[in-house]
Order: C-alpha cells, then sequence, then structure tokens
C-alpha cells in the first residue's frame, strides 16, 4: 500500500504539471490585456514599461518556469517562515495578482475561511442527510419514504443551484424575511446574538449545496445498500438469529459504506468548483467569487493559481479515494 | 439498479449508468429473453421489448411527454404566439402576468401579455419560447459532439491496444482539469475571435457547444471502452475476425451496434449537463450576449429585480429545472429497459 500511494505520488507530479501548463498556455493564448483598464492618457512608451514591469515581456517559457519556481518553492519558503519565524524565503519574489499588487497567496488566504464555511459545512449537511435517507430507502424499498426519497434527490441534482438558490431566496428573504439574502462576511462572531446572526446568513446557501450534495451521495447510499442486502452474508446472519438491527447497521452497513466512503472524498474538489455559481448567488466572497472576478479582470497569475489549486485538489483527491478503497475493502490489493 | 463505484471508474457523476459487467449481450440473447418473459407475442424485436419496459417507469414516460411538449413549446410556440421577442415596448413595460391579478386586483396586467413583460416591455412568453430554443439547441448540439468525441475514443481505446494506454491517461488528465473555471476561461478567451470569424450569436452558439463538448466526452470514453474490451472477447468477434473482417467493419458493424445502449444512457446524462452548463455560464454572465434569450440568461437578467418581480426568475428557472428533470428521468427509464437483467422480470 505504501509502495502504490509513492508511485501514485509520483505520478501525480508529471500530471500536475501538464496541467499547470494547459491551462497557462490557455490563458497565454488571452486577448484579455491586464493594461486595459489604465487611462488612456499613459503615453504608449509608459505602457509598455508598465507591461514589463508586470514581467509580461519575457518569452513564455520563463514566465511560466518562473510561476512553477514561485509556486513550488518560493511560497512554501514564505509559509515556512510564517510558521516558525525562519527566514528561508529571504525576500524572494511571490506570486504577485496584477490586480490588486498584492501577493495571489495572501488574497486566496483572506478568501478561504468563507468558503470553507459555508462549503465545507453544507458538505458536511448534506453527508448527515443523505446517509440516513439512503439507508432507510434501500431497507424499505419502493416504500412511500422511498419512493419520496429517490424524487427529492432526483428534484436535488436536476434543478440547478443558481435556481435553488434564487427560489430560496425569493421565499425566505423577500416574502418571509427570515434569513438575509446577502452574505455578510464582515461579522464578528462574538457573542450569541452574532453567532444567530452567523447562522441566520449561513442558513440558506448551506442547505442549496447540502441539498446537492445529499441528493448525489443518498442515490449511492441507497443503491449500494441494495447491492449488500441481496448477499447471501446477509442471509447467514439473518438464518443464526442475528438482530436485525445488527444485521442492517453494523454487517450490510459497514459493506455498503465501502464505495460510498470514496464517493464522499471524490465530490470534495467538485464542491469547491460547484461553489462558484452558489458563492455568486448569495454574494459570498469566497474563493469562487475571486475566481470570476479575477477572469474578468485578466489577473493572469491569479487565474492560474487559482485555477491549478482546484486540480491539485481533484488529483489529490482522487489518490485519497483510491487509497481509501484499499484501506476499507481488504479485497482490493494495489500491489 | 446498481451504482457501482469502483477504482477504475471513479470520478463518476452520480446518475452513473451501470454498466452490466459483461457488456451488453448481443441481440439474440436479448430477444430470446425477453421472449420467454413474454409468451403470446408473435415477433418481438428488441426495441419493442425496450419500449414495453420503459413505458413500465411512470416517471419517463411523464419524463418523455414533458420534455416533447416543451419541444413542441420552444419549436412550434412561435409560429402560434406571434410576438417578436426583442420587440421592445417601453409604454408596456413591468406588467405582471395575468395570474397576478387573482390576488392583486390592482396590478397592471394585460391579456396580451400573458406572462406580463421585462423591464424594457419585451414579452415574457416569447422570451421563454425564443430562449428555449436556444438552450435546447445547445444542449442537443453540444451532447451530441460529447457523444461523437466519447464513443470515438472509447472505441479506439478498447479496440485497439496500442492506443489505448495513451488515450485513457489522456482521459485521466481531462478529467483531472478543474472544468467549470476552465470553461469559464475559455468563454472569455475565444469570445471575440469566434465573434469575428462567425457573427456575435453564431460565433457564442460555436464557442459554447465546442467548449460544453471537448470538457464532458470523458465519461462517455471509458464506459465505452469499457465495454468494446468485453466484447473483444466474445466468440462472435472471433468468428468474425476469423472469416477476415476488417477493423473498420467490425467496429461499425459488430461492436458499435452493441454499445449502443450505455451510449444512449449516458446522451440522456450529457443533454442534462449540457443544459444546466450553458444556463450556467449564461448566469455567471459568460454566456450569450445580453439582446440573445436563453432560459439562463433571462434568469440571470431578472435576478436584480427579482423581489419585484418574482415570477420573472420562477419561469425560465422551472423550464430549465422541469426540462433537466424530465430528461434525468427519461434516463433513468431507458437504463432499466436497457438493462435485460431488469427487462422481462
Amino acid at each position: 500500500m505504501l509502495a502504490y500511494t509513492i508511485r501514485r505520488l509520483v505520478l501525480a507530479i508529471p500530471t500536475l504539471i501538464f496541467i499547470a501548463f494547459v491551462i497557462f498556455m490557455l490563458l497565454e493564448l488571452a486577448p484579455g490585456d491586464p493594461m486595459a483598464n489604465m487611462p488612456l492618457s499613459i503615453p504608449p512608451e509608459v505602457r509598455e514599461q508598465m507591461r514589463q514591469a508586470l514581467g509580461l515581456g519575457q518569452p513564455w517559457y520563463i514566465r511560466f518556469g518562473l510561476w512553477l519556481y514561485q509556486f513550488f518553492v518560493v511560497e512554501p519558503q514564505y509559509w515556512i517562515d510564517a510558521a516558525f519565524g525562519t527566514n528561508f524565503a529571504d525576500g524572494a519574489q511571490r506570486i504577485i495578482s496584477f490586480q490588486s499588487r498584492s501577493p495571489v497567496f495572501e488574497i486566496i488566504a483572506e478568501r478561504v475561511p468563507q468558503t470553507l464555511w459555508v462549503v465545507g459545512m453544507s458538505y458536511i449537511v448534506g453527508v448527515i442527510i443523505a446517509l440516513p435517507i439512503g439507508i432507510a430507502g434501500a431497507y424499505w424499498q419502493y416504500s412511500w419514504f422511498d419512493q419520496l426519497g429517490t424524487f427529492i434527490s432526483m428534484v436535488g441534482f436536476s434543478v440547478p443551484t443558481f435556481f435553488t438558490g434564487v427560489l430560496l431566496i425569493v421565499i425566505f428573504a423577500v416574502n418571509l424575511g427570515w434569513f438575509p439574502s446577502i452574505y455578510n462576511t464582515t461579522l464578528v462572531v462574538e457573542d450569541w446574538e452574532s453567532f444567530l446572526a452567523q447562522l441566520r446568513q449561513m442558513a440558506m446557501p448551506v442547505f442549496v449545496l447540502a441539498l446537492y450534495n445529499a441528493a448525489q451521495i443518498s442515490r449511492y447510499m441507497r443503491a449500494s445498500m441494495l447491492d449488500n442486502l441481496g448477499q447471501d452474508y446477509v442471509r447467514t446472519a439473518r438464518a443464526k438469529g442475528m438482530n436485525e438491527r445488527i444485521v442492517v447497521l453494523k454487517h450490510v452497513l459497514r459493506n455498503s459504506m465501502i464505495p460510498v466512503i470514496t464517493v464522499i472524498a471524490l465530490g470534495v474538489p467538485q464542491v469547491f468548483g460547484g461553489a462558484i455559481i452558489t458563492e455568486q448567488v448569495f454574494k459570498v466572497n469566497g474563493l469562487g467569487q475571486l475566481l470570476i472576478i479575477a477572469i474578468q479582470g485578466s489577473d493572469i497569475p491569479m487565474v492560474l493559481t487559482l485555477t491549478f489549486i482546484f486540480a491539485v485538489l481533484i488529483v489529490a483527491f482522487n489518490l485519497i479515494a483510491d487509497i481509501l478503497y484499499g484501506v476499507f475493502d481488504p479485497r482490493i490489493r494495489y500491489d | 439498479m446498481t451504482d457501482r463505484t469502483d477504482p477504475h471508474e471513479r470520478a463518476e457523476p452520480p446518475p452513473s449508468p451501470a454498466v452490466p459487467a459483461g457488456g451488453a449481450p448481443d441481440g439474440g440473447e436479448i430477444a430470446e429473453a425477453a421472449g420467454s418473459a413474454a409468451p403470446g407475442q408473435s415477433s418481438t424485436s428488441l426495441w419493442r421489448d425496450v419500449w414495453v419496459q420503459f413505458r413500465e417507469h411512470k416517471g419517463a414516460v411523464i419524463g418523455l411527454a414533458f420534455l416533447i411538449f416543451i419541444t413542441l413549446f420552444v419549436i412550434a410556440g412561435p409560429w402560434i404566439w406571434q410576438v417578436d421577442p426583442a420587440d421592445l415596448d417601453i409604454r408596456n413595460k413591468d406588467v405582471r402576468p395575468i395570474y397576478t391579478w387573482l390576488w392583486d386586483r390592482e396590478a397592471d396586467v394585460m391579456w396580451s401579455r400573458p406572462l406580463g413583460t421585462d423591464n424594457l416591455g419585451r414579452d415574457i412568453l416569447a422570451n421563454l419560447m425564443q430562449g428555449g430554443r436556444v438552450s435546447m439547441a445547445v444542449g442537443w448540439v453540444a451532447m451530441l459532439l460529447a457523444l461523437i468525441l466519447g464513443t470515438l475514443i472509447g472505441v479506439l481505446a478498447g479496440y485497439f491496444r496500442a492506443l489505448d494506454g495513451l488515450l485513457m491517461r489522456f482521459t485521466d488528465l481531462m478529467l483531472a482539469l478543474p472544468l467549470l473555471p476552465l470553461l469559464l476561461v475559455m468563454m472569455l478567451l475565444f469570445r471575440d475571435q469566434l465573434r469575428a470569424a462567425f457573427g456575435p450569436e453564431q460565433g457564442i452558439f460555436v464557442l459554447i457547444v465546442t467548449a460544453i463538448g471537448i470538457t464532458s466526452w470523458m465519461h462517455t470514453a471509458r464506459i465505452v471502452r469499457g465495454d468494446i474490451l468485453a466484447l473483444k472477447e466474445r466468440e462472435y468477434v472471433l468468428a468474425a475476425r476469423s472469416i477476415g473482417t476488417p477493423s473498420r467493419r467490425m467496429i461499425t458493424r459488430h461492436l458499435l451496434p452493441n454499445v449502443l445502449s450505455p451510449i444512449m444512457v449516458s446522451a440522456t446524462l450529457g443533454l442534462a449537463t449540457a443544459i444546466i452548463t450553458e444556463s450556467a455560464l449564461s448566469f455567471l454572465g459568460l454566456g450569450f450576449p445580453s439582446d440573445y434569450p436563453t432560459w439562463g440568461k433571462i434568469l440571470f437578467d431578472s435576478v436584480e429585480r427579482m423581489e419585484r418581480f418574482p415570477e420573472r426568475v420562477i419561469w425560465p428557472g422551472l423550464c430549465i429545472s422541469l426540462t433537466v428533470l424530465a430528461v434525468n428521468y427519461i434516463g433513468d427509464g431507458l437504463r432499466d429497459a436497457l438493462d435485460p437483467r431488469i427487462r422481462g422480470r
């Protein structure tokens, strides 16, 4: 297993570099000019100097190599410096955003908490809702509960999140006035009042994403339970007079969880990507909104870094899912 | 129905078409199995059996009926409801839908504008029809493109051993790309070039369709490859090869017809995703130009005024959601109907 993990990790490096290259070349073709928003009164030679200052004068392979070096060498040095008070980085050039002229990773670090709060919470809520629905739906297959659960999960992944979000805003924010429609990032949780306010503003975005995630996971859970409920070992367990609760919740559930856990792991990076839309609907200024702003402003270092982080998440969680599969299912041997 | 995930088939979207482990059996077996299950029917063809089983699935039948209805609505609707969707009637702007009158007698309603007008006085019903045409067209074309690409790559990888490793690594790589951010980047990048080449509307149409198509073929390719690999080991393939069938005939005559059912199931999924992706792009403001309505675009334009005019977001949203729901139900029914283990049970 260790050898397999190491092999996969080594294989991930060329994959990631290739992905970075694809994204970089796509952005290289971009007609968008980061200078477009500057006043037209700037003379052409000054404009050219400003382009040079942004590092746009060099050929693409030098800029790509520089970005790779900054991402994999300089940035980790800064993190270590910040954590232990050392001075490895020694003032080396970091990845700088074209728009704000501050280091890309500082801006990302500012945005991560909002995204993690809303998206992370919604994923946890989604999983917590999905598992019981899947289990009960499979156990009482074709009962009214199962019919309802299947229908809701079908609706959950058919209705796009931007429509669920807008619908919830119309109902709960505009007509009933229960929840605010805009996520206020400046809110600091210090007492009970502000905690309640935080809960209220998180309620709708979390619900929208949770419904979407729960819809997908509960289908897997149900299918996997159904697969296992018909197996011979279940009949054996019942035949020896075992309590039905133990049969279902211990024998069947534990075996059914194997594929579901990998599905849950695989869903994590997609949640970050899919949250772009939900963040836009509820005006949560998280990573997704940052990406949209950066794309519109031709902020190449920001777009490149953010997209690459998403790619790293996908590759990492694919690996985690495969390893988890091997850990939980002794029949799977990778070596 | 089982949705199985194994490490080789990971990153599958939830309504994953479960591929029978042995691949799709050939037509003869199916006809036999179904024939024995339904005695009394003198002649049964494969597609007739599939249709009989499909009708058993209530959701799928309703879904099919709705899809036909909405298709007729967007195609034939503009001939019956002859209002120009782009017509600016500024004097009759912000008209509420006719049913608002039931609870609000003061509301500004008009019989000639049954679903009301927007802030520039454009008729919403006509816009829904026009927007639906574009949304459905994008969905169908993008799905077909993804399907052709996916089938081609899947068949090549499954049939020619030399290409297998390379093509499947490429597929894995594509699956590791963050697709929505890349789609957004692509929309921004090639917008101007394609506009210049094909004109403002066709250019964006080509761009959206291509972008969605080349980012969503991977699952089809994997499924097709898996099935082709299994089918290749069958005796009838060996028999065909032994009489000297060339590769091209082998693929078109013997292999493709037998992978048709998983392809059809992934077609329904592809249609649903393509419609959602197009409306998501429009919703993020990176889709079609603003005077060119699609369902997602109408929804996006109405969000600012949804507090006073909630109907303007609800109608296009309902159109998208119900269409996607219908297509997903059809996919579900089709999957059951095409699965010989379920049919005739």
